[in-house]
């Protein structure tokens, strides 16, 4: 690992993305260079139409871009098939949506469970991993309900837990509280404070100043262009 | 991904629309019980025919006088050259000319009999005068008292063995063993009664009256008269066929008019052969169309597969972004169809079986095991083979569209 200490886990190198071709062409992104270091807590704002889906889609291998490199802790995810794309996916990238996107009728230590699932780690092992991440978002006596039986708030922390449970190397949060009223968005906050605090990466797209405040640096977006990117705290080394 | 957890993946899909699932297993499971039953149909009908024939004895050629056509070659009108005689019934019990042959039973038939008891009056359906062997050759064993024998055939004596018809017409309940029944006004000592081996189909097999050959040439059909069939049994199932050869060769040359010959062979072994080769196409026939509604069935499992994976096009997505492999949501989807073709089966089975207890148009089914295995193993591939297509189409689904979907 020390050899790596001072790789940064994400550099995107004027990455474009576009949409259609020829005059109706739709260009998301027009160049974006970004380098995200190991344990920083990144909000990316700007309006609708400014490109940061397409970028979040990006960065958390579910989208290509039509040109410009992105290195994931140094691979060139150009280069790698489905497979291999499932497979960081699974390990190296935890995903938060805006609408939770837990899977229904399945309890919550299951749908944590799923990514270790998916990532072969053995049953008992999986649920210990599993009940930690949920203890980790303080839903440790919820884990046999549904997701219908839990508030917005609670999905939204489940979903964080299972984001985690694969301990990936950064996770990738999509407007995580563009549902949730202002107290659970503090408390989904809070937890992504105290992932960050305890050394994990955090992309997360917001386009509200107050939750982009949590964050220790803010890169604004306009136009699939980096307007501005400003740090407010610095990262632990 | 363990199979352990497609399965309760699987599960969980099957059992997230309960009814829906249900629905599409009956068409699996009313293929199964499709198979399973018309092939017992059609086995227990071709069971029920050869009974019938394997009831007459299956060793046995029987030999008719009389060449073409349907002539019941009882004598009279025809030839005495043309008529079996006891004289045939000696030629063919020469073991060297006839090796395979085991016994020669002479029968001769008296139409219309009246046969009186007291007050008691009735006409058996069959009234046949024979020897001693007929018993063995025909199937027709004694259940109380004993058979005409060579010694009553010898002193043409007035014995009959009766059937249980007509004892229940003549005697009701009471023994007849040992009783009188005046036969054409001569008086015959019951000393037999034989089996019961009810309906053929055709006629009572057990409306029978039987006495001495002899005796009945002697009183009832005159010394005269040809003989009405030989019976001849094989020394064994295999050769049947021989049997019947050398007891053609033997009797062609005393029986023929221009060359052709003036007697009929049946020979049951072939009778048996014929049937069960009409009956085994019939059982096919029934189970083509049992199978057609199998292959509905299992484009139900395609149809409700497709609906599924667009209903879960966002489920899938999500799955993909938190690691699933394509080969992960194939297995998923994959076993799911299987799941429902299994449990579809299995109800088919259960039900095809609780089916096949009842009687079906007349026929007693006879579950064929093989209609079990193959019916369950085929509704089970349709499902997965059908499964192929909508778990392909879900696992190739990319993941960000998939996202979108809502």
């Amino acid at each position: 690992m020390s050899a790596r200490v001072h790789r940064p886990i994400i550099v995107l190198r004027d990455v474009r993305k576009s949409y259609g071709s020829g005059e109706l062409a739709v260009h998301a992104l027009r160049g974006i260079d970004l380098v995200v270091e190991r344990g920083d807590f990144v909000a990316i704002m700007g309006a609708s139409g400014s490109g940061k889906s397409t970028l979040m889609n990006i960065v958390g291998c579910l989208d290509v871009p039509t040109s410009g490199r992105y290195l994931l802790e140094g691979i060139d995810i150009a280069r790698l098939d489905d497979f291999e794309l499932a497979w960081i996916r699974n390990r190296r990238i935890g995903f938060v949506f805006q609408s939770y996107n837990l899977i229904p009728r399945t309890t919550a230590l299951r749908n944590v469970e799923l990514p270790l699932i998916y990532a072969r780690v053995p049953k008992a092992e999986r649920r210990g991993r599993a009940r930690a991440a949920l203890e980790l978002v303080g839903l440790a006596e919820r884990g046999h309900h549904g997701p219908q039986q839990l508030s917005g708030g609670q999905q939204q922390r489940v979903a964080i837990a299972r984001a985690i449970a694969t301990d990936p190397a950064i996770v990738l949060a999509d407007e995580p509280t563009g549902n949730l009223d202002s107290r659970a968005s503090e408390d989904v906050m809070q937890i992504f404070e105290r992932l960050n605090a305890a050394g994990r990466t955090i992309v997360m797209i917001t386009h509200e100043a107050d939750i982009a405040a949590h964050a220790k640096r803010v890169v604004q977006l306009v136009d699939g262009l980096v307007h501005s990117d400003q740090r407010t705290a610095t990262v632990a080394a | 991904m363990s199979l352990a957890e497609s399965f309760r993946m699987a599960v969980q899909g099957v059992a997230a629309n309960r009814l829906r699932s249900l629905l599409t297993m009956l068409g699996i499971t009313i293929g199964v019980a499709a198979v399973i039953i018309l092939v017992a149909v059609g086995n227990g009908s071709s069971a029920a025919v050869q009974s019938q024939i394997e009831s007459l004895g299956t060793n046995i050629v029987t030999i008719m006088s009389g060449g073409f056509g349907f002539g019941r070659g009882s004598g009279g009108s025809q030839s005495s050259f043309t008529q079996l005689t006891l004289k045939d019934v000696k030629a063919l019990e020469d073991k060297n000319a006839a090796p395979d042959v085991k016994s020669v039973t002479p029968v001769v038939n008296a139409p219309s009999v009246t046969m009186v008891e007291g007050s008691a009056t009735y006409t058996p359906s069959q009234f046949v005068g024979t020897t001693a062997t007929f018993s063995e050759a025909r199937k027709e064993p004694v259940q109380a008292g004993v058979f005409v024998t060579d010694q009553d055939e010898k002193q043409a004596a007035r014995v009959i063995v009766l059937g249980t018809t007509v004892v229940s017409n003549l005697f009701g309940s009471a023994n007849p063993i040992g009783q009188t029944v005046k036969v054409n006004g001569i008086g015959f000592t019951v000393v037999g009664v034989l089996a019961s081996k009810g309906t053929n189909g055709i006629q009572d097999q057990d409306d029978i009256a039987i006495v001495p050959l002899s005796t009945a040439q002697q009183l009832i059909t005159g010394a005269t008269g040809g003989l009405s069939q030989i019976v001849i049994e094989a020394t064994s199932a295999s050769t049947v066929n021989a049997a019947e050869a050398e007891a053609t060769s033997i009797l062609t040359p005393g029986h023929s008019s221009n060359g052709a010959p003036t007697f009929r062979v049946l020979n049951q072994a072939s009778l048996l052969q014929t049937t069960a080769s009409t009956n085994h196409v019939f059982t096919v026939l029934l189970a083509a169309v049992a199978a057609i509604s199998l292959l509905v069935g299992g484009i139900g499992v395609m149809n409700i597969m497709l609906v599924t994976v667009t209903e879960r096009t966002r489920e899938i997505g999500i799955r993909k972004a938190i690691g699933a492999r394509r080969s992960d949501v194939l297995a998923q989807f994959l076993t799911e169809a299987t799941l429902l073709a299994v449990f579809g089966g299995a109800l088919g089975v259960a039900a095809g079986l609780i089916g096949s207890r009842f009687t079906i148009v007349g026929v007693h089914p006879v579950v064929a095991s093989y209609s079990v295995f193959l019916a369950f193993g085929v509704g089970v591939a349709v499902g997965l083979f059908f499964g192929i297509y909508p778990a392909n189409r879900a696992a190739s689904l990319r993941p960000i569209e998939a996202l979108r979907y809502e």
